[in-house]
């Protein structure tokens, strides 16, 4: 282990937090900056144990393309459901679908899930054992294979891009 | 300009919202619900942050981001709770319109059995 | 304009509030109470929001993101709950 890494072990939490202190204090003076970049500093060496793994982005790039595609798939996955919930309830046809995972690492499986949970009709529910199925619960879906198809070529062959 | 962008914006989170609940009001079966709270009423409430977000950098003196972080927040744990609710509904077994996969039933007794162990 | 849209807004929010509020009273099964209160806790933040708007004061924030955090810790001691029947192992 070199000194840099043991000095700043997850350079990306220091700065997540940093940024996460000037928006909770709501102002951008030297002094906020300069507490941000210390609290930045701290909290990931006291709580060095809680992040077992270091997060490496590999394609920042398609990280911002990804984050663009899910906040557009939230906004019309709102649209897809307020249709269904005004529409009529009994044609509503509910299924619980098993994906099958090709990501391993944990972080990129609960990124997985949630943007599963936050986009159109399906609630990721439950994560087998061996971390190789996630039971998915989608609201009106009549074809279990093009939605695990969907999900596997839209969300998690960039998420595995970018991250393993 | 600015008035029409901030009422856009707030009828837009308070209709999110209303429909969210209103999904939890009518739908069927537990898993059902779920869907309603976590999407609708994420997107309205962050509509609505961000709407007085907007107000606010307009109100005071200098930009107001701080309701961001609220937003932020709310999309990241929105889908952790239901991930979890759907477990405990899952792991009580609650009565389902669904049809559940023959092999993740099994998993689910061993799981719980699992959970029994791990108990004592 | 704005003040009659947020009216009307507070309206709507308020109404899904109580639906809300039927369901945690309804049940049937505890998840669903559980879920019921974690609509609550979101919808209470959109009123606080919304009066913050409606009385321009920024000094609603503090609560709605305390309200943020709380409710999500809330939830999840819940569903641990629900889950294992023990909070803290």
């Amino acid at each position: 282990m070199t000194t840099m890494t043991r000095l700043l072990p997850h350079p990306i939490l220091s700065l997540t937090l940093t940024g996460l202190w000037l928006l909770l204090v709501n102002s951008i003076t030297p002094g906020q900056i300069v507490l941000g970049l210390l609290l930045g500093w701290m909290i990931p060496l006291l709580t060095l144990r809680f992040w077992p793994e270091v997060v490496t982005i590999r394609k920042p790039f398609t990280l911002l393309r990804y984050v663009g595609l899910l906040l557009w798939d939230i906004i019309v996955a709102n649209f897809t459901v307020a249709r269904l919930i005004l529409g009529d309830l009994d044609r509503l046809k509910p299924i619980f679908i098993q994906l099958p995972l090709s990501l391993t690492s944990d972080l990129a499986i609960s990124l997985l899930a949630s943007s599963i949970t936050l986009t159109p009709g399906t609630v990721s529910a439950k994560l087998s054992e061996d971390r190789r199925y996630l039971l998915v619960h989608a609201l009106n879906e009549a074809d279990p294979d093009t939605l695990i198809a969907t999900i596997k070529q839209r969300y998690e062959r960039p998420l595995q891009e970018i991250f393993e | 300009m600015l008035e029409y962008l901030l009422s856009f914006l707030i009828l837009t989170g308070a209709i999110f919202t209303f429909i969210g609940s209103l999904g939890l009001l009518r739908l069927r079966d537990f898993y059902m619900r779920l869907h309603g709270p976590t999407k609708a009423t994420t997107l309205g409430v962050g509509s609505l942050l961000i709407a007085s977000a907007v107000f606010f950098s307009n109100h005071d003196a200098g930009i107001s981001l701080h309701e961001i972080l609220i937003t932020l927040f709310l999309f990241i744990t929105a889908p952790v709770s239901a991930h979890l609710l759907a477990k405990a509904a899952l792991h009580l077994n609650l009565h389902s319109f669904a049809k559940m996969p023959v092999k993740s039933i099994k998993e689910k007794e061993r799981s719980s059995s699992d959970a029994i162990d791990v108990k004592h | 304009m704005l003040d009659f849209v947020i009216v009307i807004a507070l309206g709507l929010v308020a109404v899904a509030v109580a639906m809300s509020f039927w369901r945690l009273l309804r049940g049937p099964s505890l998840p669903d109470r559980v879920l019921a209160l974690d609509t609550l806790y979101v919808n209470a933040i959109a009123l606080l929001m919304l009066l913050g708007i409606h009385l321009g004061s920024a000094l609603f924030f503090e609560a709605a993101l305390l309200i943020a955090l709380m409710g999500f810790i809330g939830t999840v001691a819940l569903c641990k709950y629900l889950l294992r029947g023990d909070i803290i192992e």
